[in-house]
């Protein structure tokens, strides 16, 4: 969908971007993620065209993406940032249907669409439409801020660290909701980001960059198992390697259906890694499982966490 | 029961009584009709006066010969000084920002009655150095307040504009000047104000303007003239400024919205 070829940005003598090559498949979750200063900002924005690159290509769809209109680009990607960004003047209404009305949709489509995204985005509709930004939260904000993103229904979702100014309890939200937009939509989805817990939790594949370049593309397993050096390695948190493992596996691929064990029960799409925060705080060595419903499925092991990766 | 049903209706009639628009209005066209019937009022007030009431014109001509000068040289000021002002805050333009502020400033700094005497050996005496005095003069607030409302849309919703598809013009008409609009007005109700103020001093020149009873009255030790020429553009003045602020607040109704 997206493909880099030897692209490179110089900002005065400063090599923002040097000679990255990445192609982003259709349908993909792609984190980009390094310290301040990697390019992971700037390899977003050349995608829409906000930043222009010097050289190599970009491709888009197998097209260059110079041979579009950058206004006619940026309307078929969706564009999230963290600073949300919406319109003040407009209700949310207004705010969603940005794109939608720049690509002259009928008004009743819009409507449509409006409550469509508010209702994907839990907002309820006929409470939501009306108000003005600055009578929602910080959560709600950037809902809207992504719905505003998904409105035109555009190929391509960009956010740059969308979730990046909210509390831990809304961003946790967001991003499960995100994983659900994802899974239900299989938008191609390139996300900047420079929480290594949230590129783990998102991405179906993380890119790390350092110093404009990519050290490291992969899974979030193989980034986690075998980082490529040692600034991977830092870079994911060398000591809490394993408890990150844990965390992108959930319950349900470990559990033994015919066991069982006493307690209240864990769900089986928690992470492996709140079952073992579970086992150390409650001092014993298995937890019965139950499912989503609250039926028993079976019980998790302590030695099951350890086991090889299936 | 009776009190609730009736209260939705009370708010807005004691609204409507305590607004100061109407009432400013009203005094107003008092002021402009009825000065006539006052003329037993002015002979009183200055006994030893033979021509208590200025008769020459009437307040109406006046008030629109004055009202026609304030509304051509505040739209000149106003297109001139917004087209500036939108000018050095585009890429294009930002290096002209110091020379344009400066040559925007100098116009400001002027007396008015400097520039009128100027004016009139190019342009004879009439209305014409009276525009042009009274334009320039209105341009400072307006190219100021165009910059700083445009300075303060938020970055946010601006970098959202242009990544979401919007094109230059898109996002200056419909994100951009909406946004610095309030400011924008203030800007535009601060020049108005000091042009209906200066546009009376345009009588010197010979404009026809309220300022002509003020002036004809201090030439000629006629008090009783330049209190009325001085009570209507008083009011005139209130009533504009008045009438600004309630577009301030429904240009940015949203705020409360």
């Amino acid at each position: 969908m997206i493909d880099f070829e030897h692209v490179g940005k110089t900002y005065g003598g400063w090599q923002a971007i040097e000679d990255l090559s990445l192609s982003i498949a259709e349908g993909e979750f792609c984190v980009l993620i390094g310290p301040s200063g990697s390019g992971k900002t700037t390899t977003l924005k050349m995608i829409n065209r906000l930043i222009e690159h010097d050289s190599g290509r970009i491709l888009f769809a197998g097209a260059e993406i110079r041979s579009f209109k950058p206004e006619e680009l940026r309307r078929r990607m969706g564009y999230a940032i963290q600073s949300i960004g919406l319109f003040p003047h407009w209700t949310v209404e207004e705010n969603i249907g940005t794109v939608p009305s720049l690509l002259k949709w009928p008004k009743a489509k819009i409507r449509d669409r409006v409550t469509e995204l508010l209702e994907l985005l839990n907002l309820d509709p006929a409470q939501y439409r009306d108000r003005y930004p600055h009578h929602l939260s910080g959560g709600q904000q950037q809902r809207i801020g992504v719905a505003r993103a998904l409105a035109a229904d555009p190929d391509v979702l960009l956010m740059d660290e969308p979730f990046g100014a909210l509390d831990p309890v809304t961003r946790d939200t967001l991003q499960l909701e995100m994983l659900r937009i994802h899974k239900a939509s299989g938008k191609t989805i390139v996300l900047v980001t420079h929480d290594i817990d949230e590129a783990i939790r998102l991405g179906s594949r993380i890119v790390i960059l350092d110093g404009g370049r990519i050290v490291q593309s992969g899974s979030p397993r193989d980034i986690l198992a075998r980082p490529a050096n040692d600034f991977v390695s830092d870079f994911v948190g060398r000591e809490d390697i394993g408890i990150k493992l844990l965390s992108i596996e959930t319950v349900s691929s470990r559990v033994r259906r015919d066991g069982s064990a006493s307690g209240e029960p864990i769900a089986a799409t928690a992470t492996l890694r709140n079952a073992l925060s579970t086992l150390v705080a409650r001092g014993v060595d298995s937890l019965p499982v139950a499912d989503s419903d609250g039926s028993p499925l079976g019980a998790i092991h302590l030695a099951d966490l350890v086991g090889p990766h299936p | 029961m009776s009190e609730i049903a009736a209260s939705p209706h009370r708010p807005a009639l004691e609204s409507w009584l305590r607004d100061p628009l109407p009432w400013a209005f009203l005094l107003l066209l008092a002021l402009v009709f009825g000065m006539p019937a006052l003329k037993p009022v002015f002979a009183f007030l200055f006994p030893g006066q033979e021509r208590p009431l200025y008769e020459q014109d009437s307040f109406w001509s006046l008030t629109l010969a004055h009202l026609w000068l304030v509304g051509v040289s505040s739209s000149i000021s106003v297109i001139i000084g917004v087209a500036a002002g939108i000018f050095v805050t585009r890429p294009a333009g930002r290096e002209f920002r110091p020379l344009i502020e400066t040559i925007v400033a100098t116009g400001q700094t002027f007396p008015p009655v400097a520039v009128l005497a100027v004016a009139v050996p190019l342009l004879g005496f009439g209305p014409a150095p009276a525009l042009i005095a009274l334009a320039l003069y209105g341009l400072l607030p307006v190219t100021e307040a165009t910059v700083a409302g445009l300075e303060s849309v938020p970055e946010a919703a601006c970098e959202a504009a242009r990544g979401l598809g919007f094109g230059h013009l898109g996002r200056l008409l419909r994100v951009e000047l909406p946004l610095a609009a309030p400011v924008v007005i203030a800007g535009i109700r601060t020049s108005v104000i000091i042009n209906i103020g200066t546009a009376a001093i345009a009588s010197t020149v010979g404009a026809k303007t309220l300022g002509l009873p003020i002036i004809i009255g201090l030439s000629g030790f006629n008090t009783a003239y330049v209190l009325q020429g001085a009570l209507i553009v008083g009011t005139l003045a209130v009533v504009i400024d008045l009438a600004f602020e309630r577009l301030g607040g429904f240009i940015s109704r949203w705020k409360r919205g």
